[in-house]
């Protein structure tokens, strides 16, 4: 007899996700499905709201990556205001913007890793629930635990000093920025006392990618094989293929490395990407339009970029790639946990890329802002911490937004974490009769690795824990977990 | 002596913004007063940083909203305790504070103080009950920071 198993809800994630394994006659996995079962909203709400509200709208999608929406839709709003997209802003106004950004990327990345993917890795994901978390991971190695609470309180303090404030931050205003960089902020972030500043965060961000280095060192076969399989790669590069997670053309490549989309402007987007609607998922399944569903879906987030990027713009985390790139002779990292490695190296290049801009003079000028021509159309994409991140508004001549489409993350990674979830139930449910502890796990390590976002993948509201279920071939429920 | 007042919450859920705007509102008062013994904060949720602000402190008073409790406000003691929540985007006040002890070896005198809410829809406009709840929650904060150094007293109370 066929059997179901369904995992609910999927923990150490943001939102509600449930998956679902079928099993059948033979006990062997047959089909598995990440569901998302959030209601998607958003992008309703903001139709009819003013333009220029649209960057401090959106933020409110998200308690994790508020700045990458509020940043994304200022993008898309240069372009409405007729600042360009992308390159027309005043040199303070964009490094203003790049440091709140690698202020968010910072801390985003400080919070995965310690906080959700470490407790796998110190523990194992076999190892009891209530060991896999950050409390028990500050029990384990204080020193670790102390380092990535001054990471993320650092990432914060760079948010609000660059956005106005920790909550609903109000810094980046169609055409420009709303503030510059007092002496006094930047000097506190650059020269702060005890660990808090510029050089402290570098230094931890090395010593983070030292342990990851150590980890898979003891681990190699591991971390090279547990839920490895070949993908496409999609992101935003700047010039020269450079690693730019703030602006740049979308590229992407094969699971060898050859491109197959050639450094595309952002507001082109539409007619390389679309969106294909499947019954059992709120959340939609991009691809790459020239390819088709089947050939052309992707990944996005660290992996993909540092699999698409040709090199990154600052100096230790360039000598660190260069040593991730050589592992697999240049060719792209498939398997989903050089995922947390690739997190860690970019953790590192917003750590440099924040101390580089703090020692700007521009950030204390004083032309903020600047308007041309209104456009009724605009994109913003941006390199958000868990993938790319697209915005798309259209606004009436009363200045009213008439649509909006947000492709998140999290979205982009919808058909890979699907991947991830079949791959690794067919490595270890293949005859299952019960779910164990350490098959849940598993499974969601695998879709842990890309940090999913679940709320913003459907631009949710409301209060979601996560579900797994295990159905046999009539579809009876063999075993459920719910968290 | 040290004071932190942290609201949390989501200003763009209505009610749920209530500790974030007492917090915004108090600091208010103590910069008019030119008080400079407290510290404010605020967040959407609890986080492990959080647990270093606290260390740095001698009475710490979190602010959040309740959806359960009876109308107006309440205050209790809080201990340290590590709970693990099935999403480590967000710690519980008690976790903060076990962090606080654990990574730091600090053991301020904290409270949570709760305030009854009503509505969490996807709006900024808090509800005139929630109003109310705060305009009397933020009386009695007020007393407390003429003279924090009472509720330390109190710590085991």
């Amino acid at each position: 007899m066929s059997q179901k198993i369904v995992i609910e809800p999927v923990t150490r994630v943001e939102g509600h996700g449930k998956v679902t394994i079928h099993l059948n006659d033979a006990g062997q996995v047959e089909e598995s499905r990440l569901h998302i079962v959030e209601f998607r909203g958003f992008e309703r709400f903001v139709q009819g709201r003013p333009f220029w509200e649209a960057p401090v709208l959106v933020e409110r999608l998200c308690g994790i990556c508020p700045v990458s929406h509020h940043l994304a839709a200022a993008k898309a709003m240069d372009v409405i205001v007729g600042a360009g997209p992308g390159d027309g802003l005043t040199p303070t106004a964009e490094k203003m913007r790049r440091l709140m950004h690698y202020g968010q990327i910072f801390q985003s990345h400080a919070l995965h890793f310690f906080h959700l993917a470490s407790p796998d890795l110190l523990f194992g994901y076999d190892a009891p629930p209530e060991k896999r978390n950050v409390i028990a991971v500050a029990m384990e190695n204080r020193e670790l635990a102390t380092q990535a609470v001054l990471m993320r309180r650092y990432g914060q303090e760079v948010i609000a000093a660059t956005a106005g404030k920790k909550i609903h931050g109000t810094g980046a205003i169609p055409g420009g920025i709303n503030k510059n960089l007092s002496v006094e902020e930047r000097d506190r972030l650059l020269h702060g006392p005890g660990k808090m500043n510029a050089d402290a965060m570098v230094s931890y961000a090395q010593g983070a990618l030292e342990f990851l280095k150590a980890y898979y060192a003891k681990n190699k076969d591991f971390v090279d094989n547990f839920s490895k399989f070949p993908s496409n790669h999609l992101c935003l590069v700047g010039p020269g293929g450079a690693l730019d997670l703030y602006h740049g053309v979308l590229r992407a490549v094969d699971p060898e490395g050859r491109r197959i989309l050639h450094d595309v402007e952002c507001q082109d987007y539409l007619a390389h990407i679309r969106e294909e609607v499947r019954s059992w998922s709120y959340m939609k399944f991009p691809y790459l339009r020239h390819l088709g569903p089947e050939k052309g879906w992707y990944r996005v987030g660290p992996l993909a970029r540092l699999n698409t990027v040709e090199y990154i713009p600052t100096p230790l985390a360039q000598e660190e790639f260069e040593y991730y790139r050589g592992l697999t002779g240049g060719k792209p990292h498939n398997a989903c946990l050089h995922t947390h490695w690739a997190r860690l190296i970019e953790c590192l290049h917003a750590a440099e890329m924040i101390r580089t801009l703090l020692n700007d003079p521009d950030l204390q000028g004083t032309d903020l802002v600047v308007t041309g021509k209104r456009e009724p159309e605009g994109i913003g994409i941006i390199e958000a911490p868990r993938g790319t991140l697209i915005h798309h508004y259209r606004v009436g001549a009363n200045d009213q937004i008439e649509m909006a489409n947000l492709i998140v993350s999290t979205t982009h990674n919808n058909e890979p974490m699907n991947r991830a979830v079949a791959g690794v139930a067919r490595a270890m449910m293949n005859g299952a009769k019960k779910i164990t502890e350490a098959m849940t796990n598993a499974v969601e390590v695998a879709i842990r690795a890309y940090d999913p976002c679940l709320s913003c993948a459907t631009h949710a509201y409301g209060q979601m824990p996560l579900e797994i279920t295990l159905l046999d071939a009539e579809g009876g429920v063999v075993d459920r977990v719910v968290r | 002596m040290r004071t932190l007042l942290y609201g949390y919450g989501n200003p763009g859920r209505q009610d749920d913004g209530i500790g974030v705007a007492l917090v915004d509102e108090l600091e208010a008062w103590a910069q008019s007063r030119g008080r400079q013994d407290i510290t404010f904060e605020r967040n959407y949720q609890l986080n492990a940083e959080d647990s270093w602000v606290a260390s740095r402190h001698d009475l710490v008073v979190f602010v959040d909203a309740s959806r359960e409790q009876e109308d107006g406000f309440r205050l209790r003691p809080l201990e340290p305790a590590h709970r693990a929540a099935f999403s480590t985007h967000a710690m519980s006040p008690e976790s903060v504070l076990a962090l606080c002890r654990d990574l730091y070896g600090a053991r301020p005198c904290a409270r949570l103080l709760t305030v009854r809410g009503y509505s969490w829809e996807p709006n900024e406009a808090m509800t005139a009950a929630a109003r109310g709840n705060l305009e009397a929650a933020k009386a009695y904060l007020l007393r407390v920071l003429e003279a924090p150094e009472d509720l330390l007293r109190t710590r085991s109370a």
